[in-house]
């Protein structure tokens, strides 16, 4: 975790920690960037560095500024703060229109009183394009996102996914070395979402163009992202790749927003070599591995991924000599959901705290499906679940 | 009976009320205009002929109707005066027309970019001369460019002018009464199709390329079109039969068709020529009337 920053909930300083790439500066470095909106500080002291090629998403929920970065990348916005350098020279004096930086917006922004050909040839024909060579860069284009046989249409005459398409090729047309996309999918139905997901990673694949997106679909961002930064009230918390995200949440904040995550708080009371005892209230002692860096704090929360969460009708056999290592609660389902591909169980403990748990439905005909109102346990081994100090 | 038989009646009611409106109100005078156009003049009361008069039976009517004839309109043709009067009225409304749009335009586009909060101050401050009566203004007009009128007396205390300058009875000073009665109803629809414009379109022309000035005659421009047609036959239209401005703030050397048929009907007593010359200038301004329509229509499908 090389960019834990130090961040607390109340918002103290954080530490800005851009990474030092001394051998190949990276493509894009924001440098403890800030914007204030009247009393609102949007974005907040923020650095970050970004290598050419990379996809990576900025995540967050609304309002907590990562559109304001983005539209600073663009040059909408100027910041307060900071600088913002791209291929090693601060672009804060290039206007939006001379930034090699292109945008695709939420709601596409497509003129309306232009054809699909024209707007794909907008940002062409202001860059002196000679006729020809745009025709054959529109045409590229029309291709590259399938909207062959478009071109005369009117954005009115198309859907909303036709429509995604033409909004991306107007904003790679120019051949950005960066493409912004301000909530790419937002408008679009989850089926068609989802091929489109896989549709922008190919592009990004071939084009090798640096790809940084906004969302607030943390899915969304796990499945495309090589990167992902999380934003919270204008800081980012945490920046690490979709696994580390969801595996090693810095934060409790995190663990939260990121996925479903079961929490015990309770009180550190042994350490043996990298294993910890937490006693907590709702589910007792459990054993947890620690992990780099060490836990320096008292007061802890233990936190496991509902899939991690095993359900048995008596207490597992486990291997000679293991037993101790395992945490195992007793309880009762209380709920059962069936969503197809998983059902998740809520299992109230015997201190009356609740646990969830999540098992792949790998069998069509489970004659063993656990009831509500069945006594189960629930157990986890200690590598499993981990320890979030805030 | 029914609830819904009990509101289908009003319902239906409120269908038919504007036709019946236009009907009683629009299509039964231009009736009597149009049949007062193929009659001749009489020294008489009324003073034109054929009276068409029920009461005296099917035989007269059928009488008077053969002393119909299109006389008027063949001298609305040949006469000089006419033709010339629809030419002047054109020119007044095109060229007013233009001026307007000139001076609207900026002052719609600066409205539309206001804060919030301050449009609706700015959209008060255009419909405020509304509510003194438009004639009193128009005398006010008077007032100010007189011999020893506010302008000259401005003038004069500068020193910008040696003597009173002729301002009243004049083309200038016609164009000035009429952009100033006009304006708002130029302002009024472009500001409307500039307020909604998607200001994201403007950043997306500025990302691709573009600056603030190729912007604007790329993107805001082209789209504010439908405003610029609505409001400028909004104004073409009545500027066309304008008959009060003209009167009051031009020479009379050369006449608008408004005073024209003003003179044929009240001077002359002519009220045939005088409806022969209204009936043509309906005709002349229906089709720019079909045109407002359909932007009309095409603005409400753009705004679905």
């Amino acid at each position: 975790m090389a960019e834990d920053a130090e961040i607390d909930e109340h918002g103290a300083a954080a530490r800005p920690a851009p990474q030092s790439f001394a051998a190949d500066m990276p493509l894009l470095r924001i440098e403890g960037v800030a914007k204030t909106f009247g009393t609102f500080r949007a974005v907040d002291t923020l650095s970050l560095d970004i290598r050419a090629g990379e996809f990576f998403a900025l995540l967050g929920p609304s309002g907590c500024g990562k559109t304001t970065l983005l539209r600073m990348l663009a040059g909408f916005e100027t910041p307060d703060e900071g600088r913002i350098l791209l291929d090693g020279k601060d672009i804060a004096p290039v206007l939006p229109h001379e930034r090699p930086v292109n945008m695709m917006f939420q709601n596409y922004a497509l003129f309306p009183h232009l054809s699909v050909y024209d707007n794909i040839a907008f940002g062409l024909k202001r860059a002196g394009m000679a006729r020809a060579e745009i025709a054959a860069r529109v045409a590229e284009m029309v291709a590259l996102v399938k909207l062959e046989g478009m071109e005369k249409r009117k954005p009115d005459q198309l859907s909303g996914g036709q429509r995604q398409r033409v909004a991306l090729a107007r904003s790679l047309a120019r051949r950005p070395q960066v493409l912004l996309l301000d909530e790419p999918l937002a408008a679009l139905d989850k089926k068609l979402r989802e091929s489109t997901q896989a549709e922008l990673m190919e592009l990004q694949r071939r084009l090798g163009t640096t790809f940084i997106i906004v969302t607030h679909d943390q899915e969304e961002a796990m499945t495309m992202a090589g990167r992902i930064g999380v934003m919270d009230a204008g800081r980012l918390v945490q920046v690490e790749t979709p696994r580390h995200l969801y595996e090693a949440p810095a934060t409790r904040w995190i663990a939260e927003f990121v996925g479903d995550i079961n929490l015990f708080e309770g009180r550190l009371t042994a350490r043996e070599h990298s294993r910890l005892t937490v006693t907590t209230a709702g589910a007792g002692a459990l054993m947890v591995s620690e992990l780099w860096p060490p836990v320096t704090k008292d007061v802890v929360n233990v936190a496991i991924r509902p899939e991690k969460v095993k359900l048995s009708r008596r207490a597992p056999a486990v291997g000679e000599g293991a037993a101790h290592t395992i945490n195992r609660l007793d309880g009762v389902i209380t709920d059962v959901n069936y969503l197809g591909g998983l059902t998740t169980y809520k299992v109230k403990l015997e201190s009356g705290a609740m646990i969830r748990a999540s098992a792949a439905n790998t069998a069509r005909l489970d004659v063993d499906a656990y009831l509500a109102g069945q006594r189960v346990v629930a157990w986890f081994t200690p590598d499993d679940c981990l320890v979030l100090e805030q | 009976m029914s609830a819904r038989r009990i509101f289908a009646r009003p319902a239906r009611f409120a269908a038919i009320a504007p036709y019946l409106w236009m009907v009683l109100f629009f299509l039964v005078p231009f009736g009597f205009v149009l049949k007062i156009s193929l009659s001749q003049t009489a020294i008489a009361q009324p003073p034109y002929t054929p009276v068409f008069d029920l009461a005296e039976g099917w035989q007269a009517f059928t009488a008077a109707l053969s002393q119909l004839s299109f006389e008027n309109f063949k001298l609305l043709i040949s006469d000089n005066l006419y033709i010339l009067s629809y030419l002047r009225s054109l020119v007044v409304a095109v060229t007013s027309t233009l001026i307007l749009l000139l001076i609207g335009y900026p002052i719609a586009y600066g409205m539309a970019r206001l804060p919030q909060r301050w449009q609706g101050v700015a959209m008060t401050l255009v419909i405020v001369p509304f509510w003194t009566s438009f004639l009193i203004r128009i005398y006010a007009w008077i007032n100010i460019l007189q011999h020893d009128g506010l302008l000259n007396k401005i003038l004069l205390t500068l020193h910008i002018v040696p003597a009173p300058v002729v301002w009243l009875s004049t083309d200038s000073a016609m164009y000035l009464g009429i952009v100033y009665s006009y304006l708002p109803f130029m302002i009024l629809p472009l500001y409307a199709t500039l307020a909604k414009m998607d200001t994201s379109l403007l950043e997306a022309a500025n990302d691709l390329g573009a600056s603030p000035r190729e912007a604007f005659w790329l993107v805001t421009f082209p789209l504010s079109l439908p405003g610029v047609g609505a409001g400028a036959l909004l104004c073409f239209i009545p500027i066309v039969g304008e008959f009060v401005i003209p009167d009051l703030l031009a020479g009379s050397d050369s006449l608008m068709i408004g005073q024209t048929l003003w003179l044929e009907f009240f001077t002359n007593k002519d009220w045939p020529v005088a409806s022969a010359a209204a009936v043509a200038l309906l005709v002349l301004l229906v089709p720019p009337l079909l045109l407002y329509d359909r932007l009309q229509r095409r603005q409400l499908e753009g705004g679905r």
